[in-house]
């Protein structure tokens, strides 16, 4: 006789899976990775394969001899993470200190809390955070595009938030703005910065892939991008001479990399839709705060940080609409 | 036409409807029936005969214990084998009596011919009476008994009669198949049903997937105070709730019934039984049944005898492919597996689908990342990775405030879940043990 | 500068006093007054915070012990009688003696005894296959082999035997809390009384179907045939719906009703071998526990 199979319903399935997903974020991340090596040649490929590899070797090593579990090294969350944690490292980093990013990412960011699903903080942040306390020279000192076969030899200058935060000190908007670069090349990714957070234009396009491949909603990068525009944009409309334009605000520093694949990171995102606008408006409002009034020119990394410590909270509080009223019951 | 649907949630799942198109083919009774004297929600009826007799279809052989509970008839006529206890769909042995079938000789009462009656003499009461004489249950899947939804609790006002056509599972066909070739008895039906609750409005809700019925819904409606609404394709929106918020925008409070919000639902099967059982004096003894499955040679829908076992209507369908590794009595969504073939068709099967071995298996479970998917695709705005992990827990009071017993069980969850968690599973278990939480709660 | 300390050292003075005199008050008001004794019979207890008494934990037994005058039904199964002397002997009260029990499993149907005619493909849980339908045997009342009962067992005394498909209870470590009695959804597992050098004599099996409908589910089952009934000298074995159960308080461990059983239902575990036996039963002599 037949053994059949029997199973609770449903018995259908979408078929989509972690890797799927996780393929999905690197194949949308890939023209961003095309004009960083364009811009960065050499440098961008060193530090990004390094990047990748370490965080998978690392996760391997942590679950296979640390956790004792069976290793899920290639789910594609590592490669992502690696990649990730890239694309927020300047170019000419030395590569030893990207494999410390990778461990730090790894290790500490997600395999103390448990692994995939359980980590409270984005781990590619987590990483990069850890270098940029460790080894703050090197993590602010940002090679100038263009230079195809220098690595850690590459000349350095200020990324434009830098150069913002400096010169207000003794003198106005208006006579820093000539110092950065033009709109366009801020939009096509021509300056310096983090590798991978420098072309708004190919993050742009990642974003509309993963929003089309349903990988992610619009409500986290809409909400923390529109905080931004609206917020620095009141400031501006206050003191134009005191106050960058929002358009310069949203175009520089990690704010579309951070808006589009750091704080919309699964795990560590609020699980409602109200809850991720409130997310997202939270991230923009202690961004501006950050780059604004704080002492660091770039706030992102650590506005994300602190709401992905929020984020339970917001689990816990902000609950979906439910279907139909509460009645009384007997 | 605009289309309408249910606001919150939902999924759109592939839909396969294998069988549609094909007509209703009627089957002669096997050569033996098993027929349970459970086959709806509610109390078990009691049965009325004994091992040995002689009986004839439409026989009263069980007969309603209580108010939520119905009557059984025979579905053939023949000669009662046993009354024993036999397997049903979870393999559990339950009362049941077992026919050996002997011609085909019916009650003379019952009007066999093809005749359409439209109109009737009956008061609301009486209709409710002939419902109940003749075990009518709800044909979606639910059973529950169709003369008590007919009494409209004191306090209460049906204003609208919805029927069901939705048929949002996929592979299923028998309602379509229903829609399109029992139109006027249908018809016929829904003004039935609309005298035995007074209320003057009925809309008959079909999905855009089906728009020859919807045309022919419309067409013969018009002028009538029946108004035909197609609805955009989503699961689960058969659902009675989802169904009549998409209708009429009004939401079924949490814990309630449609009537809290002046609705009474039928499904389309349900409402011609009704029409059978009132106009025709014909009890419940069979039922339209879509066989279907990738590999089946004869995807068909039938019209089957209470009682036949699945084993039969596969063969009629063709054989059981050798690839066969699941079989579901019902849909996909929310049908159930059966462990064996030997189980009888009942009130309640809408459908017999065969799983392909490629298709049957789950996959290996993952941890929760949290991608928001289950959240989203919740039709009641419930957070199933929550219900699952409480669950799991056993953290049952926090399982209650968080909503548990308002899941329809509609499988949307797992469905959608990329990691392939068991949601429903859990969440299915917690719903079961809150329940024990609250009854016993109720009694104390 | 000096003024400065002193200043300092002046003012958290007076703010560390000002919190103590707050707190004191604070304290006194919102004393709540324990029974001393509570904390000693808690120490006491096992501190296992099992649930076998039937409590939430050790503490609420604790005062349950010291509260209550008489001990009817209390008992920490755990720490057995000498747990319950000492507890006796803070309080100056008495303490009811139990026999210790253990747990045992009462289900034999192994993939050999008991074919399995389906594959079960979901979580794998003993309770959701149980409300799901009758498990990859056809037997409704058989082991479904996912082990519940090893999940929640606090004391490591349960674990899954990978070729019997069943769970094995080690006697040594079973405190008879009741925690797998309570976890296994088809009640399966009985707390009965210990006795010498852990011998044990139970039928196997808890089905209620009718012997024909038993037998073709599982060539183990107790099919109700009442030949053990019969035998048993001391009245320790009942029948009721198809099913005997041998009463672990009256059985005097005769081994008489083990032979006569034509399924082989009946178990007799850690036994010296029959001499005079001819007609030994195969399954008899397999050692279940460790």
């Amino acid at each position: 006789m037949q053994k059949f199979i029997v199973s609770p319903s449903p018995h259908t399935y979408t078929g989509e899976s972690v890797p799927r997903l996780m393929y999905g974020v690197i194949i949308s991340l890939l023209p961003a990775l095309g004009v960083s090596v364009f811009y960065f040649g050499i440098g961008m490929v060193i530090v990004t394969t390094v990047s990748i590899l370490s965080c998978i070797l690392f996760e391997y090593l942590i679950q296979k001899f640390v956790m004792k579990t069976r290793p899920t090294h290639m789910d594609g969350s590592a490669i992502l993470t690696g990649l990730l944690l890239a694309f927020c490292l300047p170019a000419n980093i030395p590569f030893w200190m990207v494999m410390i990013g990778g461990l730090a990412a790894v290790g500490i960011g997600k395999m103390t809390f448990g692994g995939l699903g359980n980590n409270i903080f984005n781990p590619a942040l987590v990483g990069r955070v850890f270098l940029f306390i460790s080894f703050p020279v090197a993590m602010t000192s940002w090679p100038e595009p263009g230079q195809w076969m220098q690595y850690t030899d590459a000349a350095t200058g200020a990324t434009p938030l830098g150069l913002m935060k400096e010169g207000l000190a003794m003198k106005t908007v208006g006579e820093i703005m000539p110092e950065v670069p033009s709109f366009l090349n801020l939009f096509m990714g021509k300056m310096m910065g983090s590798s991978g957070e420098v072309s708004a234009l190919a993050l742009l396009i990642g974003m509309l892939y993963m929003l089309y491949r349903k990988i992610i909603t619009w409500h986290i990068p809409v909400s923390i991008l529109g905080s931004v525009f609206i917020f620095t944009g009141i400031l501006w409309l206050v003191n134009p001479d005191r106050f960058a334009d929002p358009l310069f605000h949203m175009l520089t520093g990690g704010l579309i990399l951070g808006a589009i694949y750091m704080a919309t990171d699964y795990v560590t995102s609020p699980m409602t839709a109200k809850g991720m606008l409130i997310y997202g408006v939270g991230i923009g409002i202690v961004t501006v705060l950050i780059r604004i009034f704080g002492a660091y020119p770039e706030g992102v990394q650590f506005a994300i940080l602190i709401f992905n410590g929020f984020t339970p909270l917001l689990n816990k509080y902000i609950k979906p609409k439910r279907f139909g009223k509460e009645v009384a019951h007997g | 036409m605009s289309l309408k649907s249910f606001s919150r949630g939902g999924v759109h799942p592939a839909e396969h409807k294998l069988s549609s198109g094909n007509a209703i083919q009627v089957l002669p009774p096997p050569e033996v029936v098993v027929i349970p004297v459970s086959q709806h929600l509610g109390a078990p009826s009691k049965v009325m005969v004994n091992r040995g007799d002689e009986v004839i279809v439409g026989q009263l052989i069980a007969q309603s214990e209580g108010f939520v509970s119905t009557n059984i008839h025979s579905s053939v006529s023949g000669k009662v084998l046993k009354v024993d206890n036999f397997s049903d769909s979870s393999g559990y042995r339950r009362m049941a009596v077992q026919i050996q079938v002997e011609g085909d000789q019916w009650i003379d009462t019952i009007d066999r011919s093809d005749d359409l009656v439209k109109n009737t003499v009956l008061t609301s009461e009486d209709i409710r009476k002939k419902i109940l004489d003749a075990g009518i249950v709800g044909l979606g899947g639910a059973t529950f008994p169709t003369h008590v939804k007919l009494m409209v609790p004191k306090g209460k006002k049906a204003e609208y009669l919805i029927v069901n056509g939705v048929e949002c599972e996929p592979y299923l066909t028998s309602d379509h198949a229903l829609m399109m070739e029992k139109s006027d008895e249908l018809l016929a039906g829904i003004h039935l049903m609309m005298k035995g609750l007074g209320v003057e409005k009925a809309i008959l809700g079909i999905e855009n997937n089906k728009p020859d019925a919807i045309q022919k819904m419309q067409k013969m409606t018009e002028g009538t105070s029946v108004r035909v609404q197609g609805l955009k394709v989503k699961y689960p929106q058969g659902g009675e709730k989802q169904l009549v918020q998409a209708l009429l925008k009004r939401e079924v409070p949490s814990g309630g019934l449609p009537i809290d919000v002046g609705v009474v639902v039928f499904n389309v099967g349900t409402v011609y039984a009704a029409y059978d059982a009132v106009m025709k004096n014909r009890p419940l003894i069979d039922r339209i049944v879509t066989v279907t499955g990738k590999s089946l040679s004869n995807p068909s829908n039938f019209q089957v005898r209470i009682g036949t076992p699945v084993s039969y209507l596969v063969e009629k369908a063709g054989g059981l492919p050798e690839d066969t590794a699941k079989v579901i009595n019902g849909g996909p969504m929310m049908g159930k597996a059966l462990s064996s073939l030997d189980v009888p068709v009942v009130k309640g099967s809408s459908g017999i689908l065969l799983i392909r071995e490629q298709e049957a298996r789950r996959k290996e479970v993952q941890p929760c990342i949290r991608c928001t998917r289950c959240v989203g695709v919740c039709p009641m705005g419930l957070e199933p990775y929550l219900l699952m992990t409480l669950a799991e827990k056993g953290m049952y009071e926090r399982l209650e405030q968080e909503k548990v017993m308002d899941c329809i069980e509609c499988g949307s969850c797992s469905y959608t879940c990329p990691s392939a968690r068991p949601l429903l599973d859990y969440i299915r278990l917690g719903k079961a043990e809150v329940g024990k939480i609250m009854r016993t709660r109720k009694a104390v | 500068m000096s003024q400065i300390i002193l200043f300092t050292i002046g003012t958290l003075v007076t703010i560390g006093a000002a919190a103590a005199i707050i707190l004191y008050f604070v304290a006194q008001k919102f004393k709540v007054f324990e029974d001393p004794r509570i904390d000693e019979v808690e120490e006491a207890l096992p501190a296992a915070n099992c649930g076998g008494c039937g409590f939430p934990g050790c503490r609420n037994f604790a005062e349950t012990l010291v509260k209550s005058d008489t001990w009817d039904g209390l008992f920490c199964p755990v720490g057995g009688n000498e747990t319950m002397a000492k507890a006796a002997a803070i309080l100056g009260k008495e303490a009811i003696e139990q026999a210790p029990r253990v747990a045992v499993i009462r289900c034999h149907g192994t993939p050999e005894f008991r074919p399995r005619f389906n594959e079960y493909d979901g979580t794998p849980t003993c309770v959701i296959i149980h409300n799901l339908y009758t498990g990859e045997g056809g037997c409704p009342h058989g082991c479904l082999g996912e082990g519940d009962c090893v999940v929640v067992c606090d004391f490591d005394a349960i674990h899954m035997d990978p070729v019997t498909d069943l769970p094995v209870v080690v006697d040594d470590k079973c405190t008879a809390c009741g925690a797998c009695v309570e976890a296994c959804p088809r009640d399966i597992i009985e707390l009965r009384k210990k006795n010498k050098k852990d011998r044990k004599i139970f039928v196997s099996c808890i089905n209620e179907e009718k012997g024909a409908v038993a037998k073709k589910n599982c060539s183990v089952a107790c099919i109700g045939c009442s030949k053990c009934f019969k035998v048993c000298p001391y009245e320790a074995i009942t029948m009721n719906n198809n099913l005997a159960f041998i009463d672990s308080d009256k059985c005097k461990l005769c081994r008489k009703c083990v032979v006569e059983c034509p399924t082989n239902a009946i178990h007799e575990i850690l036994f010296p071998p029959r001499k005079t036996d001819k007609t030994e039963p195969v399954e008899a002599e397999t050692k279940i526990g460790d």
